[in-house]
């Protein structure tokens, strides 16, 4: 693994928050007390992800920075300590896949692959057209529902190949998959319904 | 104070030591390498662990705090076994390239290997592998060689005051860095040299230059700048190799200035080697018999009135003295030893030192700058500012352009109409100083080289006076001096003497014709072209601006090429010691001057060094007192006249070449280059 700094990224020469992502920046600072402001770096530097393209440019480490009147290497060490930051252009879809044991124990090779062979990337690429990058990451924590794969912000639950290639597919086509378990059970239910309190027998006998 | 048991000995140490402290006081060693105890505990290494009864797993000594009745083992199988673990996972990643790394001999992880490591990996994956930085022109990099000890990160950060490194990354892929490619930007940054306790990070000029076995240790004192700092001259055979810093808590702890540090390799360039003369025209080598029957044959019948002598930065005492004898053997009461012109007053000694002392500031409360930068002028003391200021309840302002000095600083004006405000006491930062328990002022030579400089320093002592900052066992007033010889010389009284000119009037004198011969010790700071047809003298020891412009060059020694008296601007008297020859002809200053008066009729009382310094010690008590910075009595000096409302100039625009040393040396060149480059670059992308 390599950090940011060795790969070259065409940088955009400046960055500022849209009023509404300051009116929002500036909602956080005041959150903490006067002379701690430089708490607020996380939820600000995920704001300025958001607003440019799910990734971190240096110029919004800086401005972020200097906002909260941070050193600039404090704000490069926080951006390159967390992987939810991204200091790389990524894809519109941007999939992190959980290949951690429970996922791994419950197929999550079989969906790598599927996203390699659908994609034509290998894990750590972007498609030539900048609809797709694949990531490998470490526990999500839903193991209960694995394999898992998680694309921005929706997690996608029981995937398999098959189910793998529909969700890109779906994706391709501009919609929106409903998140989570794509068998269709509630939240982290047993598959095929609810297994037990399936009726009142337990409490037979009892006053 | 807590008592606490260490390997079965019982001490007892104050409240907030650190377990490791202890043990260093019951003289105990424990392996470590993150921990340094002018820094920020870490605790990140952990090779400090030891075991702690009734603690359930080891516990890293230096970020435990002691409590009572505490016992500790550092030798129990417990915390060999830990230290043992530790040590195995630090080599980990830690290449076995010990014959080709310039740490090797002198490296924390090469001998706590020796003492506590296995004798075998038992790692068989491949290592990590980092690619090197570039830090600028003096750090070297390593960067596979890091342990992650973030020693260097935490003095940049906190010590040297600019936040510049990081640790970038996290787990196998954390790096020590910049992350955007810059060189550190510190006067002070190759201390983290001296830090890294591995071969991380290493010095780029001295790079693959000597094993530290091979080098001939000399403790010495530091010229380049007024503090004085201790140092460490290694040499072998005829060559400073390098400089390291000396331990003193009173005036550099355990930091130098990297001009100190890398200045250096100027002692081998632009050497003055022999005596020349100039004859048509042109400066021809000579024997010393020849140049001083040159000066002889010149100087008959020239009456001493019509003489001057200028001593420069980087004399030393010695020499001072015997050219002020010599000059008054001669009948010339036109000397100086104040080159840059500055209204400094020879009467009262309290006028012209650094009275509060570098270590003093840490009891002051607040501190007015008048005229001075001293992140450049003493990088050393302007750290001291910053500690004072990190511990908290300092108020520290400036009057003077604003510069960044590591600290916030209040900026009270540019120019002495801010000080007349205060002396008024119509400014508003008055009431800061009237309810400070312990105020402080530093006037800077940017102050005192005007003309209205006489007047600058009598308002800086009315404030001084006015703010209650002299009194009984605290004195505030403090003159930041920026060149090692100045305090020497007017202890030594090389002033004007009774109907006598100081530079301004000698130089004066060069360009009416009423100075005839004019003796530069080492003076390079003056208008060589205001000497105007004077016969010139140069003794120095670098081909500078007198230099160029003598009629006779006497080579003289560098500071690491004899043994000499210095005074640092609090008036400490420092020894420097000789760590090797001066090259060629070139010979100590002050036995240049004892033959020159036997050639000129006039032989000076001594022939050793000894009988010198008994004779300095006539000449001024306070060289009795060695290494002690001696408090001096108030009085009067300056004298009140006119102010000009011009705004103050700092007096060093260039940090890395402000003597005739740093000027040869190509490695401030460098530096001068890297940092220009930085600024330009800084003023391009900084929106």
């Amino acid at each position: 693994m390599s950090t940011a700094s060795d790969a070259p990224v065409e940088q955009p020469g400046s960055f500022a928050f849209t009023p509404e992502n300051l009116a929002k920046a500036q909602a956080h600072i005041a959150k903490y007390p006067p002379g701690r402001q430089a708490s607020a770096v996380l939820p600000l530097l995920d704001l300025a992800q958001r607003q440019h393209d799910n990734w971190l440019p240096r110029a919004a480490m800086d401005a972020v920075a200097d906002m909260l009147a941070m050193a600039r290497i404090r704000v490069y060490e926080v951006a390159t300590f967390y992987s939810m930051f991204n200091l790389k252009p990524v894809g519109r879809h941007f999939f992190q896949i959980c290949t951690t044991t429970p996922c791994w124990l419950r197929g999550s090779e079989e969906v790598v692959r599927a996203c390699e062979r659908k994609l034509g990337i290998t894990i750590g690429e972007t498609t030539p057209d900048g609809q797709f990058s694949l990531t490998e990451v470490e526990c999500l924590g839903a193991c209960v529902n694995a394999p898992i794969i998680q694309v921005n912000d929706d997690f996608y639950e029981d995937l398999d190949g098959a189910a793998t290639e529909r969700l890109i597919d779906a994706l391709r086509r501009g919609e929106a998959p409903k998140p989570g378990s794509v068998k269709g059970r509630q939240t982290s239910a047993p598959e095929g319904g609810p297994q037990t309190l399936t009726d009142l027998s337990f409490a037979e006998g009892k006053p | 104070m807590p008592k606490l048991t260490i390997n079965g000995i019982a001490v007892e140490v104050p409240v907030g030591t650190t377990v490791l402290q202890a043990c260093q006081q019951a003289g105990v060693e424990v392996a470590h390498f993150c921990f340094h105890e002018r820094l920020a505990i870490a605790g990140n290494c952990r090779m400090c662990l030891v075991e702690q009864e009734k603690a359930p797993k080891p516990i890293a000594s230096c970020a435990m705090p002691v409590a009572e009745g505490m016992v500790i083992h550092t030798d129990s199988d417990k915390a060999k076994k830990a230290r043992h673990g530790v040590m195995e996972f630090l080599l980990i990643n830690h290449p076995l390239d010990c014959p080709i790394c310039d740490q090797g001999g002198e490296c924390d992880l090469q001998d706590q290997a020796m003492a506590y490591g296995f004798d075998r990996g038992r790692f068989l994956e491949n290592k990590r592998a980092v690619k090197d930085k570039d830090f600028g022109p003096l750090v070297a990099t390593s960067m596979t060689r890091c342990i992650h000890c973030t020693r260097c990160v935490r003095f940049l950060t906190d010590v040297a005051g600019v936040e510049e490194l990081g640790a970038t990354g996290r787990g196998e892929s954390m790096e020590i860095g910049t992350y955007i490619e810059r060189a550190l930007t510190s006067e002070l940054s190759a201390n983290i040299i001296d830090l890294c306790p591995v071969g991380a990070l290493t010095s780029k000029p001295y790079a693959f230059s000597a094993r530290p076995w091979e080098l001939r240790k000399t403790e010495s004192v530091d010229v380049l700048d007024a503090v004085g700092s201790n140092i460490r001259i290694d040499s072998r055979g005829p060559q400073v190799l390098r400089v390291l810093p000396r331990l003193n808590e009173d005036v550099n702890e355990e930091w130098i200035s990297d001009k100190t540090r890398f200045a250096v390799d100027g002692l081998t360039r632009r050497r003055l080697d022999r005596p020349y003369v100039r004859r048509d025209g042109k400066l021809v080598e000579a024997e010393w018999s020849e140049a001083f029957a040159f000066i002889a044959g010149r100087l008959k019948g020239v009456p001493g009135g019509r003489m001057a002598a200028i001593a420069g930065d980087l004399v030393d005492c010695e020499a001072m003295l015997a050219l002020k004898e010599l000059m008054a053997a001669l009948g010339s009461a036109n000397l100086d030893c104040r080159q840059d012109g500055a209204a400094l007053d020879p009467g009262c000694r309290a006028g012209y030192l650094f009275n509060t002392t570098i270590a003093g500031i840490g009891q002051a409360d607040a501190c007015l700058l008048i005229g001075t930068n001293p992140r450049r002028e003493a990088p050393i003391l302007n750290a001291r500012l910053r500690k004072r200021w990190l511990q908290g309840g300092f108020k520290p302002a400036a009057i003077g352009p604003a510069v960044d000095l590591t600290f916030p600083v209040a900026m009270l004006g540019t120019g002495p109409g801010a000080l007349l405000a205060l002396v008024e006491g119509k400014h508003e930062w008055w009431s800061t100083l009237q309810t400070a328990k312990n105020p402080m002022l530093i006037l800077g030579q940017g102050a005192l080289t005007r003309p209205d400089g006489t007047a600058i320093l009598a308002l800086a002592r009315q404030l001084a006076e006015r703010a209650g900052m002299v009194r009984d066992g605290w004195n505030g007033f403090n003159l930041l001096h920026r060149a090692a010889a100045r305090v020497g010389g007017l202890d030594l009284g090389f002033v004007p003497g009774p109907g006598g000119r100081g530079t301004a009037g000698i130089l004066g004198g060069c360009e009416s014709g009423e100075i005839e011969i004019v003796y530069l010790l080492g003076a390079d700071e003056i208008d060589a072209r205001r000497l105007g047809q004077a016969f010139v003298i140069y003794q120095g020891h670098h081909g500078d601006a007198g230099a160029h412009r003598a009629d006779v060059v006497l080579p003289g020694a560098a500071y690491t090429e004899k043994d000499a008296t210095y005074v640092n601007t609090e008036g400490r008297v420092q020894l420097g010691r000789r760590a090797v020859f001066p090259p060629g002809d070139a010979r100590e200053d002050w036995k240049i001057l004892r033959a020159l008066s036997d050639a000129l009729g006039c032989k000076l009382p001594y022939d050793s060094l000894p009988q010198l310094r008994k004779r300095m010690l006539v000449a001024n008590q306070v060289f009795a007192g060695l290494d002690e910075a001696t408090p001096a009595p108030w009085g009067a000096f300056g004298t009140a006249g006119p102010i000009d409302a011009a705004p103050f100039v700092y007096p060093i625009a260039d940090f890395y070449r402000t003597d005739p040393v740093s000027r040869a040396s190509p490695t401030m060149a460098a530096c001068a280059a890297a940092m220009g480059a930085e600024t330009r670059q800084k003023t391009g992308t900084h929106g």
